[in-house]
């Protein structure tokens, strides 16, 4: 196949990423040096965020039949590359600690991004399935790399089980759908299903294992049961990864199978939707009450994020396609930050993690701005007016208002209101008087470091985008899916 | 321009004691925090001796006093829309002059974390002057949730942890939540009413002037006038959202607490005033029955229930349900008389609780406890601080002469022609409150005493707080008249535009 100009230029994105990868495999087996690897990987997804803006002036360009390349999945990328960035430099502060070799790791996580755009662009079961794949397989090696850790085994093995379990059920979907549609492009795809009558049984139970599969990496509930246990067991920054640029790809690609690939059609799918929604809301909520340990705090409240998420995707329409932009948006934002927190509070890796809530007793008095930090990505969550994360709920609100699903409003505002309760109780804990023995600390000049830097740049955005969100808006309004 | 200075000054002096603490020690937070609040009190002061208040932001077409406007999300028509009319006016100054007692109060109480305690403090206040102030819905909603935040930090933090209450943190939290989760039910209405706005004109805005004349639907004006409602209810609070209020106050600092019964609650009354009656005139008319005899509940409920207290501060804390439930009757009574009354009551509250709750601190900080039952005697151990106390109380029974009085009495003389029934119930509140508050003196300041010796009296700081307090509340209660005339032109419009919103109501039941 003979691409053309516009089409490489559509595609660098995809290409930058993918050399950064050779680049820091070729690296690796020239000199193990911790630092040099880091840069490598650092500077490669700097091009390739530089790429997703050069690439902005060919869109939209539907690049074979596997990706199509919109400002939609512009927007995706860029997001992925950011937060892979974000991820990287806590990745160094973390592994500055680690006994092992420590260069593989950027390989993964390069590897990583690389499938979360292919994510992004993908127009087509097939690239669908192979972004999905090609997100997840590093992940296992990233969740598990501590081998001498027995968490972090556990937890590694775990995913892997379930992951593959999901994997079964996408491609089971796929063929199925393939055996009544007989195409697995989204366009076509849609076309047939949207002609009302040739909404077979086979279509609509493949419809439904895809869901499952996505369901699965998205933590929904009942699909949810891996998240405490590998977020809690995985090191750190890769939880931050996972809960932030792995989710923000795979919804994007379900958003877009949905909305091009004919999903919304089939009226069933939306009511299982919904209802998985509101079990994620709520499940996710109520189990996040109980939990003592903040990554698996984190784990919980991710559920319910992703249950707010979706009541945008089952708004539907374009309001719903920004809906989610921003949503994603700003969860990730937040997330990232407060996963950066305790990153910088579990730096160098030790015997586990700064994850118990009881850790962080006082921190405010030690280090106030970290604490300042992590309080702002709390209230962030819980949807408090100034932070970004007022703005996402913002949204999710009025679209499902729009949409005039009052279930699931109804189930938004109870979870927010459940919510609270666990996120003002991490924030009273950063405020209670020191703790007699002290297990973790940040290293003071936490702030002079990249990790530090980018955690402090990030509460910054995330102000930024709770109280003047127009720049934001704009940027968003530009990244709408390209007519199929 | 002036509007953004009245909200962006106590956030300024907020930040900057937070971190002068480290350069200037615990002293510099303090002065810095007094001297913003006295800044921002002198311009407030001085927008009302200069300004025009014959303009009235309540009815078809509002006109402000001062008016600001700033694109903010244009995305959908949000802007930085603040305006100032009499009634807000008289609320942003009541706000600066009891942010200067909170600032007062606290000189000696707090002894931890000094810095950030004023930039809670400065933040919450500078909160509730944008509340004050916004007329753009989304704002309005921006910094009514945003205040809680400090807020919480105050209680959680500086609070104190009552030997049988169940905690500060319990207390924030619970606080937090009550009013944050019916803040969301506004929410919902507010985007409610934008989209029923949109659907109606093809236009996205949150802009108070813009949504005041929209075309409802008779059912969804109901169930948005309910959002708007249920947020104001339980923030004012109305029995049975009550139940954060004492707990919030008996856990809370003395600044805290001034705070909360002086200003919070009064947002709630003002968000009925500018926000709840005259977007939605014929469903508040319509709900207005239910709406007075819950304010008639909370006046007896609460007086019944300030009667059992035995903590001091939760006495005064449950009393304030009493008081506000009047506010409640006068603000849907609809009469131009109800409505002044409404307004005299909050500021004459405002003052009255604050310094009740002051009072409560200085016991406090002298006896180490608030049991009524621990005290008894206390007028032989001070000269000052009991007569000072007993003024309050008598003020907080509605004693003429001073601005309770003058408020409640105005709210139950326009209620009368409105609703003969509620307002006979609603002036049972006035026995109940003779009841209460003279109690509270007795057993705190007469008996035998359970202490012997000479306890430190109130010292200059102290005197000249509650002394200027007795001060303005005397100056309420003999000469209303320039607080009337503010709050005139607002209470009139709105008094007009309810009494045509009821007069359709009547003439669609009649045939």
């Amino acid at each position: 196949m003979i691409l053309n100009n516009a089409q490489w230029h559509a595609l660098l994105p995809i290409l930058a990423v993918s050399a950064t990868a050779i680049a820091v495999m070729l690296a690796i087996a020239i000199k193990r040096h911790h630092r040099a690897v880091a840069s490598v990987a650092v500077v490669g997804l700097n091009l390739a965020l530089v790429a997703v803006l050069l690439a902005a002036h060919w869109v939209p360009q539907t690049v074979t039949p596997l990706l199509v390349v919109d400002g939609y999945a512009l927007f995706y990328s860029g997001l992925i590359v950011a937060t892979t960035l974000g991820v990287a430099t806590l990745m160094h502060a973390y592994l500055e600690g680690y006994a092992g070799n420590r260069e593989e790791m950027y390989l993964l996580l390069v590897l990583a991004a690389l499938g979360g755009l292919v994510l992004a662009s993908s127009n087509h079961l097939a690239s669908f399935f192979i972004g999905l794949e090609l997100l997840s397989i590093p992940l296992f090696a990233m969740i598990a790399y501590p081998l001498n850790q027995r968490h972090a085994l556990e937890a590694g093995i775990k995913y892997l089980t379930l992951s593959a379990a999901a994997s079964g059920f996408l491609l089971f979907g796929m063929a199925l759908i393939y055996a009544d549609a007989g195409t697995l492009a989204f366009g076509p795809l849609a076309q047939k299903l949207n002609a009302a009558d040739r909404l077979g049984p086979y279509v609509l139970v493949g419809a439904g294992m895809v869901l499952v599969g996505a369901g699965f990496k998205l933590s929904l509930v009942p699909f949810h049961l891996w998240t405490p246990d590998v977020y809690d067991g995985a090191p750190a920054p890769v939880t931050a990864f996972l809960s932030t640029a792995s989710k923000a790809a795979v919804f994007a690609v379900l958003l877009r199978f949905f909305a091009q690939g004919g999903g919304y059609a089939a009226e069933t799918l939306k009511d299982v939707l919904s209802a998985l929604a509101v079990a994620s809301i709520l499940a996710g909520n109520i189990l996040a009450l109980m939990q003592n340990n903040l990554k698996r705090l984190l784990a919980y409240s991710s559920i319910a994020h992703f249950g707010y998420a979706l009541v945008a995707l089952i708004a539907s329409g374009p309001l719903a396609v920004e809906a989610v932009a921003v949503y994603l948006l700003t969860y990730v934002v937040t997330n990232l930050g407060a996963f950066g927190v305790v990153t910088l509070m579990s730096s160098p890796l030790g015997e586990r993690d700064a994850d118990h809530i009881y850790d962080y007793r006082g921190l405010f008095w030690r280090r106030p701005y970290l604490a300042a930090i992590l309080t702002a990505m709390m209230l962030s969550l819980a949807g408090i007016p100034i932070t970004a994360g007022f703005i996402g709920k913002f949204y999710v609100l009025a679209v499902g208002l729009d949409a005039r699903l009052w279930w699931l409003v109804a189930a938004v505002v109870v979870g927010s209101a459940i919510g609270l309760f666990y996120y003002l109780r991490v924030l009273s804990t950063l405020f209670l008087q020191d703790p007699t023995r002290m297990q973790f600390e940040a290293p003071s000049d936490w702030a002079q470091r990249a990790g530090g830097v980018m955690v402090l740049g990030l509460m910054l955005l995330m102000m930024l985008i709770g109280t003047y969100p127009g720049p934001f808006l704009d940027v968003i309004g530009l990244s709408g899916l390209a007519a199929p | 321009m002036i509007l953004v200075w009245l909200i962006l000054i106590p956030f300024i002096g907020g930040f900057l004691c937070w971190q002068g603490e480290r350069y200037g020690g615990i002293a510099f937070p303090r002065w810095v925090a007094l001297g913003t609040m006295l800044l921002a009190l002198g311009i407030s002061l001085w927008l009302w001796a200069t300004g025009d208040y014959t303009l009235s932001g309540i009815g078809a077409q509002p006109q402000w006093t001062i008016e600001f406007q700033a694109p903010w999300i244009e995305r959908f028509g949000i802007s930085v829309h603040l305006g100032l009319d009499g009634l807000s006016l008289l609320l942003v100054v009541l706000t600066n002059i009891l942010g200067v007692m909170a600032v007062a109060c606290s000189w000696k109480e707090i002894e931890s974390q000094v810095g950030f305690f004023h930039l809670n403090l400065l933040w919450n206040l500078g909160g509730v002057v944008a509340v004050f102030l916004a007329l753009d819905l989304f704002l309005f909603f921006f910094f009514w949730e945003m205040m809680l935040v400090p807020m919480y930090f105050l209680i959680a933090r500086w609070g104190h942890n009552a030997p049988d209450g169940k905690g500060r943190i319990y207390a924030a939290t619970k606080f937090f939540i009550f009013t944050q989760a019916s803040g969301l039910l506004m929410l919902l209405s507010i985007l409610g009413l934008v989209f029923a706005h949109h659907t109606n004109t093809g236009v996205w805005s949150f802009d108070y002037e813009v949504l005041l004349g929209s075309e409802l639907a008779p059912q969804t004006e109901f169930l948005l006038m309910l959002g708007f409602f249920a947020a104001f209810m339980v923030k004012l609070p109305l029995v049975p959202v009550h139940t954060w209020l004492p707990d919030a106050h008996s856990q809370a600092p003395t600044a805290g607490s001034v705070d909360l019964a002086g200003i919070l609650l009064k947002t709630a009354a003002y968000g009925l005033m500018r926000f709840g009656l005259p977007l939605f005139p014929e469903a508040s008319a319509s709900f207005a029955p239910v709406a007075m005899w819950m304010g008639v509940v909370g006046i007896v409920y609460g007086g019944v229930m300030t009667f059992a207290q035995t903590d001091i501060k939760r006495l005064v804390a449950y009393s304030s349900i009493s008081h506000m439930g009047f506010i409640v009757v006068g603000i849907y009574a609809g009469t131009p008389l109800a409505l002044q009354g409404a307004v005299v009551t909050m500021i004459a509250h405002g003052i009255s609780a604050g310094a009740l709750f002051i009072l409560c601190g200085e016991i406090y900080e002298r006896l180490h406890t608030r049991e009524l039952s621990r005290m008894g005697g206390l007028w032989a151990c001070f000269p000052y601080l009991p007569p000072i106390a007993l003024v309050f109380a008598l003020a907080s029974l509605g004693l003429p002469g001073l601005g309770n009085f003058v408020g409640e009495f105005l709210v139950l003389l326009g209620t009368y022609p409105v609703d003969l029934p509620v307002t006979i119930a609603a002036a049972t509140g006035l026995v109940f409150a003779a009841v209460y508050a003279l109690m509270m003196v007795q057993r705190a300041f007469h008996g035998t005493p359970t202490i012997a010796k000479q306890l430190q009296d109130l010292n200059r700081r102290e005197l000249a707080t509650l002394l200027s307090l007795m001060a303005m509340l005397l100056a309420l209660g003999l000469y209303p008249q320039p607080v009337l005339d503010t709050s005139a032109a607002p209470t009139q419009a709105l008094s007009r535009m309810y009494q045509a919103a009821q007069a359709t109501l009547a003439a669609e039941a009649a045939p």
